[in-house]
């Protein structure tokens, strides 16, 4: 070559270094593939020229290549994977440590049948998939509360085994702990019943039954329903990513394989616990909403005794405990559907999220519904 | 690695003291690593090798002492020139510490993505890339919970590796591993090393690979709580004068430095 060419083609390369590029010349298995430019993460997009879908090439020319890192091994693996059945898939004429690299590269096969088949399918499939998946969902569900019913058989015949001091915590995490919000939320609500009540009876000179109205309202839906709901998104959802990440951490299976009941070790406290608190933090925000209606009503002119005197011919025992006998069921409801979606969740972080999200849901639902059909069971009952 | 950039992998640590709370695990450590070096951080289990390494790569900060990085304090920096070191760090975690919610393609991918001038459709081809290098093509689409153990740490290997980084931190590579797949991770540790010009750091329990690939290595005992020793493990094997070295180095079998020679 003369010296004049050699340097115009030296300054062209060194024109050319700044990104990588990929020539690829000549026609089907004879190809030749130049390589030039730096080859780093840094270097800007790869240039490609000439390449046809499944080539590779005969002969590699590599001298122009500055600096390269994976960048330049993971493009020739790109073009190695997809190349067609009839190139033999040499690598001579590559460098000698991008040659190692590349071999080391291709010296486990790939594992083919490990490869996950993605499936298309039609709208009328993906619709029974979905019925199907819905129908296995009940299913669970059923299969889920008989086992808690079991598991409570167990712990009533002295057969379960769970460790105390978890229970303790539990209860403490689910019951003292949730007194400060639940008293918030439920002397809110009692108060905003006393104004809207107020506001309408007023007009009518009855403002006296005030008391009526929040008490009512308070023991028999109010106190049960906001302290259920409260719970939910409490407790239900802690139970369900506590459980959630267990799963996930295979601490279940561990727990499994040294022969603890996981439903006795873990769903058991939690029902338990809630059964327990449940009530108890309804007679709780009764009495809190109680006292939000009151001062109201004493802004209002009535006072604290005329009100009491009142409240406590509008409310009977019965009425009281139809609230409380509803708190155990909503408490066993928010348990269950927590360590349900916890023991059933995935195993990947956001599958835990997603677990707590569902049993926030689920459990939400199903106290509303719950709710409504005690409405309509009383009803029909007269009581 | 672009010639701008200072080599930086050249890592001295002086009077390091590591704690948690009042517990000292580890005082008054001090070595170098040179570049290039497959450096390996040796002892017995729970004598503070992850928490050292965890110091390292700025995760916790030392109860006292410096760290270097190249001749600039890691230790002293800021955050965003802490940020800047960070960036050349690849790290393996002792747990694979794979994001559980992404496939391995996707664990992989997303840090290269950042990456300007990379189309995710090169990083993804990267990514593959980095999977074979480990023996793990034809697992791209599998996500973490659904690969074997020793799996998840050849992963976690080729995440450490994924920006090429210039130095490769690695907790327990070796562990969980068959012997064909310990030599395969041995001579890849080599051969990135070779051509990319890496540092490597390494908490390892595996005999055979640290006389096979280390050059240098430091011993934490966890009786006197400090180093032990430090240097070139075949030497230190057959030459330490510390009694708990030597005992390490050979399984516990040992008399003294002189009768000692394989
Ligand atoms: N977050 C922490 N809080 C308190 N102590 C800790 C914490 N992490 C680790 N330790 C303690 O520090 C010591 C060293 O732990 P480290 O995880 O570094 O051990 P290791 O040498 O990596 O052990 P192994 O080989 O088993 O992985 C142990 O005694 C451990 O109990
Ligand atoms: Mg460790």
């Amino acid at each position: 070559m003369e010296p004049e060419t050699l340097l115009i083609r030296l300054s062209m390369n060194e024109h050319a270094t700044k990104f990588p590029r990929a020539t690829w010349q000549g026609a089907g298995t004879e190809k030749t593939l130049r390589l030039a430019g730096e080859w780093t993460l840094g270097s800007g997009e790869i240039k490609v020229e000439g390449y046809d879908d499944g080539d590779w090439p005969k002969r590699f020319v590599t001298d122009g290549i500055g600096h390269f890192d994976s960048r330049l091994p993971g493009y020739l693996m790109s073009c190695f994977r997809a190349k067609k059945k009839h190139h033999e898939g040499s690598l001579s004429g590559l460098p000698n440590n991008l040659r190692e690299l590349m071999e080391l590269a291709l010296k486990v096969p790939d594992h083919h049948e490990a490869e996950k088949q993605t499936e298309h399918s039609g709208r009328l499939a993906a619709l029974g998939t979905k019925m199907t998946s819905v129908w296995i969902a009940s299913v669970s569900l059923v299969e889920f509360i008989g086992e808690t019913v079991l598991s409570l058989g167990r712990f009533f015949t002295g057969k379960a085994r769970f460790r105390k001091s978890d229970f303790r915590t539990i209860l403490q995490e689910c019951g003292a702990e949730a007194l400060p919000i639940v008293a918030l939320i439920t002397f809110l609500i009692g108060m905003i019943l006393a104004f809207v009540g107020n506001a309408q009876l007023a007009n009518f000179g009855a403002g006296i039954y005030v008391a009526d109205l929040v008490g009512i309202a308070t023991v028999r839906e109010m106190g049960v329903v906001m302290t259920a709901i409260i719970l939910s998104g409490r407790t239900g959802a802690s139970f369900a990513a506590h459980l959630g990440s267990m799963n996930a951490n295979e601490e279940i299976d561990a727990l499994r394989t040294f022969g603890f009941h996981p439903f006795d070790f873990l769903v058991l406290p939690r029902v338990l616990a809630l059964i327990l608190m449940m009530p108890l933090l309804t007679v709780y925000a009764n009495t809190i909403g109680i006292l939000g209606g009151m001062l109201v009503a004493w802004t209002a002119g009535i006072t604290p005794a005329l009100f009491w005197t009142e409240l406590l011919s509008a409310i009977s025992p019965q009425s009281y405990s139809l609230g409380v006998i509803k708190s155990v069921f909503f408490g066993a409801t928010i348990a269950i559907a927590g360590c349900m979606q916890g023991m059933r969740s995935g195993k990947s972080s956001s599958a835990v999220g997603q677990a707590a999200t569902r049993s926030v849901v689920v459990s939400i639902t199903a106290i509303v519904v719950l709710d409504s059909a005690f409405a309509i069971l009383f009803t029909l009952l007269d009581i | 690695m672009t010639d701008t950039l200072q080599p930086m992998n050249k890592i001295s640590v002086h009077g390091l003291t590591m704690n948690f709370g009042s517990f000292v695990v580890m005082k008054d450590l001090g070595f170098d690593i040179a570049e290039k070096d497959i450096f390996a951080i040796v002892g017995e289990s729970g004598c503070g090798k992850s928490t050292l390494l965890r110091h390292l790569i700025g995760l916790i900060e030392p109860a006292k002492g410096s760290i270097c990085y190249g001749g600039e304090s890691f230790t002293a920096a800021t955050e965003s020139e802490r940020m800047r070191f960070m960036g050349r760090f690849g790290v393996m975690y002792q747990s694979g510490a794979l994001w559980s919610s992404m496939t391995l393609a996707e664990n992989i991918a997303m840090p290269i993505e950042e990456m300007a001038g990379i189309t995710s459709r090169e990083a993804l081809d990267l990514a593959y890339y980095k999977l074979a290098l480990v023996g793990l093509s034809g697992f791209e689409n599998h996500y973490p919970s659904q690969i074997s153990g020793g799996m998840k740490k050849r992963a976690g290997i080729a995440r450490a590796i994924a920006l090429d980084p210039e130095i490769i931190f690695l907790d327990e590579p070796g562990a969980g591993l068959d012997p064909l797949s310990s030599q395969r991770l041995d001579e890849l540790i080599l051969k990135l090393r070779d051509t990319l010009g890496s540092t490597v750091v390494m908490v390892t329990h595996e005999l055979a690979s640290i006389f096979a690939i280390a050059n240098n290595s430091v011993f934490l005992d966890v009786h006197t709580r400090t180093q032990g020793a430090t240097g070139n493990p075949v030497w230190l094997r057959d030459h330490s004068e510390n009694e708990n070295v030597r005992l390490f180095y050979n399984r516990g079998k040992t008399g003294n430095p002189s009768d000692q020679h394989d």
